[in-house]
Parts: C-alpha cells; structure tokens; sequence
C-alpha cells in the first residue's frame, strides 16, 4: 500500500514538475516574443512552411471530412426524419469542432514532428550551442518565430478548412444525395453565426501555439543521439495532440456553454 | 586575460572537473590536451557559457564572464562544425555579420574571402552542409569561427577528420591568427602534429584538473608517466 502511494506521489509530482516547466518555457517565449531582437526572416520562414506548405494537407483532410459527416448526416438523420438538416450540421459541425480540431491533430502530425525533430537534430549536432556562441538567443532565433508563425498561420488554416469542409459536405449532399445546390448554400449561410466562426479562429490560434511550442519545448530538451531525437519528436507529438483536445474541450465549454 | 580558478563541474554524480586553474595570456595560444572523456570540451563549454560550473570563476580581462555580451569578442569551431543545415555554406560563415544587419551581398563577399583562406573554393559557398564532405565542413565551421577576426577563438578538435595535408594547412593558419591577427586561441587536441605546430603553451588535463603546464618542447622530455603515456599512446 505504502509503495503504490510512493508510486503515485512520484507520478503526481513528476507531472507537477513538468506542467511547471512548460509553463516557465511558455513564459519565457512570450518575453522573448516582446522584446528585441527580432528575427524577421526566420519568421518568415517558419510562415512559409509551418503555415503555407500545411495547406495541402489540411485542405485533403477537411474534404473529406466534410464528405463523410454529411454522408452520416444524412443516413443518421434518417432514422428520425432529419435528413433536411445536412447543410447545418456539416456548417456547425465543420466551423465550431472539427475544422480547428482537425487541423490541430494535422498541424501536430506535420508541424510539431517536424520542430522537434529538427531542433532536437540541431541540439545532438551543436548546432544550438554554435548559436549562444555566435551570440544569438536559440529561444529568440528558434522558437519565438516558429510560435508567432504557427499561431498566426493556423487560424487562416482553419479557415480554410473549414470551408474546403464545407464544401465537401456540399459537393456530396448535392451529387450524392439529392440536395439542391442554392438551398444547401442558403441553408448553410443562414445557420452560421458570427460567434462560431470566431470561436473556431481562436481555437485555431491556440492550437497552433501548442503545436509549435511543444515541438520547441521537446525538442530543446531532447537527450542526445538518435534515440534521444526519436523520443523528443515523438513525444512532443503525443503531448501536442493531446494538450490540443484538453485545450478544445475547454475553450468549447468557455465558448458555448449556457 | 582569460583566468580560469577552482572550476568544478558533475555530471549525474560523475565530478568531471574537479577544481580547474588555468589561465591563458593575451595572444597566445593554449593547447589543451588529455584522454578521451578527460573533461576538455566541459571546461570549454564552462568557458563559453554553455555549461554553468558548479564551483570556481571564469574571468575574462578580469570582469566575470558573463554570456552572451563576451561572446561577441568569441570564435568558436566545433568538433563536428557544427553548421547550420538549413542555411548555405555562405550564410554560415557570414551567421554573424548577417545578424549584425550586413547587407546579403557585403556578408557573401567576406564569406567567400574566409573559404578562401581555409582552402574552400568559392562554389562551396552556395551549397548547403550536407553537400560538403566532413573535412570541407570541417574547414567552413572554421571560416565562420574567424569571419569577424575575434579576439579570443576556441578550436575543438580542429584537425580530426582531415587529411594531414589539410590538417597542416589549419594549423598553420592556427598559427597565422594567433601571429598576425594577436588573437588569443584555445585548443583542444590528441593531435602531437598540432600541438607542435599552434601551441606556445601546453596543458594537460587529467582526472579533472590541470596535470602538467608548460612549454610544448619541455613536454617531450618530461618525465611524467601519464603524460608521456598519453604523448606516445603507450598504455600505463
């Protein structure tokens, strides 16, 4: 009994102790992000390919994403003479929870991995401490612009998702389904309120923080070697994805609860 | 003009260091030798702020070495390069310029200027690390680590890896920035070559503290037996 509390008190502070690192990491990005110098072309850099070059994958994803839900949609709403409802649910469905959380889970796969994996590598090579000694903050160079980038970048993504999700829905409610097009549009349009789609940007911007900063905070941290690598990416996209549902869970419930 | 004093440093109960004192004098060039594992690359790193000691001083021009303004009058080349793979070969050499707000093509130029020097075609400098052999890594991560002509350059293994052609060349350009430029160099090798050729002084690290100090041609005749074991790599 003692031995399973001792257990469980280590796990419980462990996790404290980490939680508390995050947090500091967290802060220090924000200082960084405020104060100079800045790096505008690393930002611009990190613009491009953690936001720019996600396009294709996030635009994949919402397509189909959309297709499906208004495929089940429909065969669900049968069930009680609700088929009608398609446009809304596929609009609400796509803008309020699944656009910002897709292109989350997405930006987790593709943008976290891709930090870490590449920071960690610079940390195993020097490549970090050839910074400090070139007199250049790895914080300020590294992860202030791959933070401001990712949580700039992914709102729009998310946009964009959600629209291409939209669209999915709407191309197979209408060839598929027998809906037509200038209603399906109206009845889309006419559900959605402001109040969802700012919402669904928020959680786009909080989504991408997360996935970057966590990229960042692993990859910093990553032991040396190989092993050391694999271990910070993947961990770093475990605990980007699952910090981003807690995080939409939360702002879900700070959004839309009565 | 750079002291060192009582430097320790531990590593997971490892005492790496255990109590450093060395100092080395403006414009000369310190060679810095011992066993693998010996704690060289440590003291190094304490030095430049990468590692923090847990006990001693580390003074420069007596004031407290404090990271990241002092860097500034720093070079650094690392035992692997240490370049920057997402940037071309020219952009590395130039990392610090560029950051100072040099214009592209004024920073390009000097890169070129200091591949030149270390034996590198000006094609190199367009292309990225990966492209480069370890040896040309090795010689671009020198360029860059005397690109802004510092005053204080600190060589990690600068001839592993090269051929001892190349391995002289760098030496003798070593010797050059320590001759012709007065900057105060430390070097960390196993190389006998080179110690001959850069050192005008001669530490040997041991079991975490400075063993023997002296002059490279009375290290030869000393009659130490680790030192002299680790000169003619007869095991003790």
């Amino acid at each position: 009994m003692t031995g399973a509390l001792a257990t469980l008190g280590a796990a419980v502070l462990s996790a404290l102790a980490a939680i508390g690192r995050v947090a500091i990491f967290t802060a220090q990005t924000v200082r960084d992000m405020v104060t100079p110098p800045f790096y505008g072309r690393a930002f611009v850099q990190a613009l491009h390919q953690l936001g720019f070059l996600s396009l294709p994958v996030i635009g994949l994803t919402a397509l189909f994403t959309g297709g499906a839900l208004a495929l089940q949609i429909y065969s669900g709403g049968a069930r009680f003479e609700a088929e009608e409802a398609v446009p809304q649910i596929v609009a609400i469905g796509m803008v309020r929870e699944l656009g910002p959380v897709l292109v989350g889970l997405m930006l987790a796969a593709r943008v976290t991995s891709s930090i870490a994996a590449e920071i960690a590598t610079m940390k195993v090579t020097e490549q970090i401490d050839a910074l400090v000694t070139l007199s250049t903050n790895p914080s300020k160079y590294l992860t202030v612009p791959r933070v401001l980038a990712a949580t700039l970048a992914t709102p729009v993504l998310v946009a964009v998702g959600d629209i291409i999700g939209i669209l999915g829905g709407y191309l197979v409610a209408t060839t598929r389904l027998g809906f037509s097009s200038a209603s399906y549009l109206h009845n889309t349009m006419s559900f959605l309120e402001a109040h969802d789609i700012t919402s669904s940007l928020i959680k786009g911007a909080v989504f991408g923080a997360i996935a970057a900063l966590m990229g960042c905070y692993f990859g910093m941290r990553s032991d040396r070697g190989a092993l050391g690598v694999g271990i910070a990416t993947k961990t770093a996209v475990v605990a980007a994805s699952v910090l981003i549902l807690a995080a939409n869970f939360l702002l879900t419930e700070a959004f839309f609860s009565a | 003009m750079i002291d060192v004093r009582d430097l320790h440093k531990t590593f997971e109960g490892a005492n790496v260091l255990r109590g450093v004192d060395l100092s080395i004098a403006k414009g000369q060039s310190l060679v810095l030798i011992g066993a693998s594992g010996s704690g060289k690359s440590v003291l190094l790193k304490c030095i430049l702020g990468l590692e923090t000691p847990d006990r001693g001083t580390i003074t420069v021009d007596g004031q407290p070495a404090h990271p990241p303004k002092f860097l500034d009058r720093f070079g650094m080349l690392f035992q692997g390069a240490a370049l920057f793979d997402g940037m071309r070969v020219w952009e590395n050499v130039a990392f610090r310029p560029l950051q100072s707000g040099m214009a592209r093509d004024k920073a390009r130029a000097l890169a070129i200027e200091k591949l030149d020097r270390v034996g590198l075609s000006a094609a190199t400098a367009d292309q990225f690390p990966s492209e480069l052999s370890g040896g040309m890594q090795k010689r671009a991560g020198l360029a860059r680590a005397i690109a802004t002509d510092p005053e204080i350059i600190f060589f990690d293994e600068p001839t592993t890896g090269l051929d001892p052609i190349r391995a002289g060349q760098i030496n003798a350009l070593i010797r050059e920035v320590v001759d012709d430029l007065g900057a105060t160099t430390l070097t960390i090798t196993h190389d006998m070559t080179s110690v001959r050729a850069i050192a005008d002084n001669v530490a040997f690290l041991k079991d975490g503290r400075i063993d023997w100090a002296g002059k490279p041609k009375e290290m030869f005749d000393i009659d130490q037996p680790d030192l002299k074991a680790f000169i003619t790599g007869t095991p003790i």
